[in-house]
Parts: structure tokens; sequence; C-alpha cells
């Protein structure tokens, strides 16, 4: 199962094993990552399960798509790293993979 | 002191509590009392990836059971509470065992609302709302199965997108002249109408169910005007209701759910209820509702499990909602009950556009179609109360959030 870093918004770091065929969300989820809110459960509607990619693994993952483009522009401070989790699938090649959480998901 | 919190209801706002008042260092006992035998799952998925058998049931949890135990939470699932003695500060599961609590939260959620005519309790009719209803309906799921839907709303529209995509013969019966027409506006119905047709959907408006026919089980859904849809599968979405009746008996104020305040108290100070199941104030629009929503759900336990803990915050959210059907996504965000204006914004033949609720240039509410960036502006100008400009405004190719 590929380990997958976490660093909360309160700086603590967690691995967790993330099974093949869930989203990185879910995983998270499923570990009480801090901060991975997911209100919408994985539908690409709500940005709360927004996380910041590490640059070095950017390029191994599938770039956004429209959808998750457009819930990202109201994120809380989103970056050039920036990614929904629910968007992005457990693969064996994110084995290793770090990720971080936003110090807040969007609030209105 | 609070040393002992009960929630009954184990759907997204119980599961949503559970998280706030640990995090919030709540360090009593904290129970979740469940009449489903499952570890709290989200429902959504259940109308779509979960009903296709895209998704199975371990991502359909929020939290590994793992997660329970390491915060203590004492998780009595597969168990009913039939009577809560409020003067007793008192719970009594079916099986018998009373459990006292310091504060009570009720997350009971809703129910489907059933269907009365004759031959409703025919075998082959299905409602969809928990887990273990999926089952018997994938059971059904046969190339060219005749499934017809009774009811044109999320639920109706949303299992019927997947019987379709599951190789099924669909039809839609609605009672009103355009399916979803409570809850969106005509350019909307007439879109997701489109979609559905063009998948091979059969949708047929103006229509009333007066019964359902059949020897072992159903075989045929009666209209009043005589006509004869055959079934091998019935599945009725025709709203639902909230789930009540224990609090109604132990005597809380409930009207259409139980009626809480804006910090989610119920008539009783040692109470709260949250998500589906309430009656509440919606600052925002002024008046009081009820939502069926993982939204509302969701904000809503936050908000009571902070009460519980006496931080005093009120529930002051703008309530959004939505549907994928097919491959598209409906977004709504705000109440449009008390608009005077609609305007709309892109061209539906693109397959993306929103409709815009106002009251004067205040505005209230959008319907987005495929278009994420007007739904998420939405909820920040929604929120703010923004007056819109309404030149702009009708501008589909200026950005929602330029059009102030």
């Amino acid at each position: 199962m590929p380990k997958i870093t976490f660093t909360e918004p309160g700086g603590g770091r967690r691995d967790i094993d993330a099974p093949l065929g869930i989203t990185l969300m879910e995983a998270a989820r499923q570990h009480g990552i801090q901060g991975v809110v997911a209100q919408c459960g994985g539908a690409c509607v709500c940005s709360t399960c927004h996380v910041y990619i590490h640059p070095s693994w950017l390029a191994k993952l599938e770039p956004r798509e429209e959808m998750e483009e457009g819930t990202l522009e109201n994120a809380w401070e989103p970056r050039d790293n920036s990614r929904l989790s629910c968007q992005i699938p457990v693969t064996a090649e994110l084995d290793g993979l770090e990720v971080a959480v936003p110090q807040r998901q969007r609030e209105e | 002191m609070i040393s002992t919190i009960l929630i009954i209801g184990g759907g997204q706002a119980g599961a949503q509590a559970i998280d706030t008042l640990r995090r919030e260092g709540f360090g009593g006992r904290l129970v979740l009392i469940g009449d489903e035998p499952e570890l709290p799952y989200q429902r959504p998925p259940l109308s779509k990836k979960y009903l296709s058998g895209e998704m199975p049931a371990d991502r359909l949890v929020f939290r590994h059971r793992s997660f329970y135990d390491e915060h203590r939470i004492e998780l009595k699932l597969g168990r009913q509470a039939v009577r809560l003695d409020a003067a007793a500060r008192q719970v009594e599961l079916a099986d018998g065992e009373k459990l006292t609590y310091d504060r009570l939260l009720l997350c009971l959620g809703a129910e489907s609302r059933r269907l009365t005519c004759p031959g409703a309790a025919l075998p082959g009719v299905h409602y969809l709302r928990a887990l273990a209803d999926v089952a018997p309906i994938q059971a059904g799921f046969k190339p060219q199965a005749r499934v017809v839907i009774i009811g044109g709303g999320y639920i109706g529209l949303e299992t019927a997108a997947t019987c379709r995509k599951m190789g099924c013969e669909v039809t839609v019966l609605e009672m009103a002249d355009r399916v979803m027409n409570r809850v969106v506006a005509p350019s909307v119905s007439q879109y997701f109408a489109g979609e559905h047709r063009a998948h091979g959907v059969t949708i047929i408006c103006d229509t009333r169910v007066v019964c359902l026919e059949g020897r072992e089980r159903v075989e045929h859904v009666v209209c009043a005007d005589g006509t004869r849809h055959a079934a091998d599968l019935v599945i009725v979405g025709v709203g639902a209701v909230a789930t009540a009746e224990l609090a109604r008996a132990a005597g809380l104020a409930c009207d259409n759910g139980i009626v809480v305040d804006e910090y989610c108290r119920t008539s009783d100070a040692a109470i709260y209820a949250a998500g589906d199941c309430t009656n509440h104030p919606s600052l925002r629009f002024g008046r009081r509702v009820r939502l069926e929503s993982v939204d509302n759900a969701f904000e809503q336990a936050k908000t009571a499990a902070l009460n519980l803990l006496d931080k005093p915050v009120a529930h002051d959210r703008v309530p959004w909602f939505w549907s994928d059907q097919f491959d598209s996504k409906l977004l709504i965000v705000g109440l449009s009950q008390d608009h005077d204006r609609q305007v709309l914004r892109g061209d539906p033949a693109s397959r993306s556009f929103s409709v815009c609720y106002l009251k004067g240039r205040e505005l209230l509410a959008v319907e987005a179609v495929n278009h994420s960036k007007d739904y998420m502006a939405a909820r920040k100008l929604i929120a703010e109360r923004a007056l819109m400009h309404l030149d702009k405004l009708a501008d589909g190719e200026l950005a929602l959030k330029e059009a102030v």
C-alpha cells in the first residue's frame, strides 16, 4: 500500500497507508487527517479537501480538470501546487507522496 | 458539568458532531446511537456510484473503526432509540438498554415519503435512502429491465440516470409539468429533461399515479389517465419527511421537523438537534426552513457541537445543494423563494450556464449547470448580500464576481 505523508495544519506529520483504488481525500478522511474536511464527499463541489502537493510530486499527477479548476478558484489561498484531494486517485506511483493541508479550508 | 453526551443518528450530522466535539476538547463520555448497522457513511453516492457498483461500501464510510476507538467513541450501531424521557434525561433502546445523558443531540435525519395508493406495498417497489435499500434494487438490474421511477426530483432523476447506465429501460413519471419543478428554474428543468431524453430515458410529466398492479410482485404502474406502464422494478422518489417522532413523543416542539433556534437548541435545554430533522431559522433569509442537504447537516452539527460545549455560535450559513445526473452537475446555492427577477447567464445549448435569482439587485440564489465558477462566486456574493449590476450579470462571458 502506498505510504502518504500529510502535514496537518498544526504542523504535525502523519504517515498513512492509502489503499489503491480510493482517492487521496478518502484515505485522509478514513484516517481522520486534520483539516481535510471533504464536506461534499468527493463530488468536487465544495473545495474543503484542498491540499498542497509537494512540488516534486506535481508532475506525477494527472492535471486538474475544468471542474476542479473552477472549484479551486475559491478555495482558501490556492497556489500553483493546490489540488482537491478528492480528484486524485491513489496509485502505486504515489508511494512516498508528501501533502500539506492548508491552515484552513474555505469559510465565507 | 457535562460528562456524557449522547448523539442519536449516525448520518452526516452525527458523524460531524463527534468530530467537532472531540476536536474542541470534549473529553467526557461520547456515545453514538444509530439504527443502521454500518459505520457512519455518506449517502449521496447511494443513488449514483454506489448504486452502479463503481464504488464499494468501504469507500462510503467517513472514518475507519480505528478512528472511533482512538477517540473513545462508544458506537451503538444497529440499535434503535425508541423512547426519550426528557425529564429523566434518559434514552431507551429497542433492546431495553437505558442510557442517561447530560446533553443529547438528535440527528435523526429524514425518511422517504411513502406511496399510499393501492399496490404500494407490492414486492418490487423500492425507496432509496439507506445503504440497505440499494442491494434489492441492484438485484433487479438486468439488461432491458423495465424500471419505472415515480417522482422527477433529485433522487428520481439521479436514480434514473444510474439505472439507464446499467442498461435498464427507464421511465420517469412526474406529477408536475416539469422535472425538479420545486427546486429549479424552467430552463434548468428543460436542460436536465433534455439530457435524460438524449440518454434514452422516457420522461412523462403532468401524470398522476393512481395504483400499482401485479400478482406476486409489481407489474404495472397505472396513471390517472388510464396509461399503464409495464414495470419490473419501481423506485419511488416523492420527497421526504423529517424523522421527529422520538422528539414529538417526548414533548419537544415539532412543526415540520424538530423546532430549533439558531444555536440548534430544541425546546428542552439539554437537547439539541441538527440536520434534515430540524426546522431552523435561516438568518440570511429571515425565515424558518427545513433543509435536506449534506451541507446543512454538516454545518448545523458543527454549530450544535460548539454550543453543546458552551461555546455560543449561531448557525448562519447560505445553504447549497448539488446533483449529478449523467455527466452534468447541478449546483445550487441560496434560497430563491423571495426573488422578483431571474437572470440567465450563458447559453443552455453550450451545456454550461446559470440562472441567478434576485430581489431588486440583491442576489438570493444561483442555479449553475456545469459551471462551478459561477457557483463558487455566488456562495460568497449571496453571503455578503451583494448588489448586482444587472446588465453585467446578463453577460455570461463576464465572471460573476465582476458583475457587482
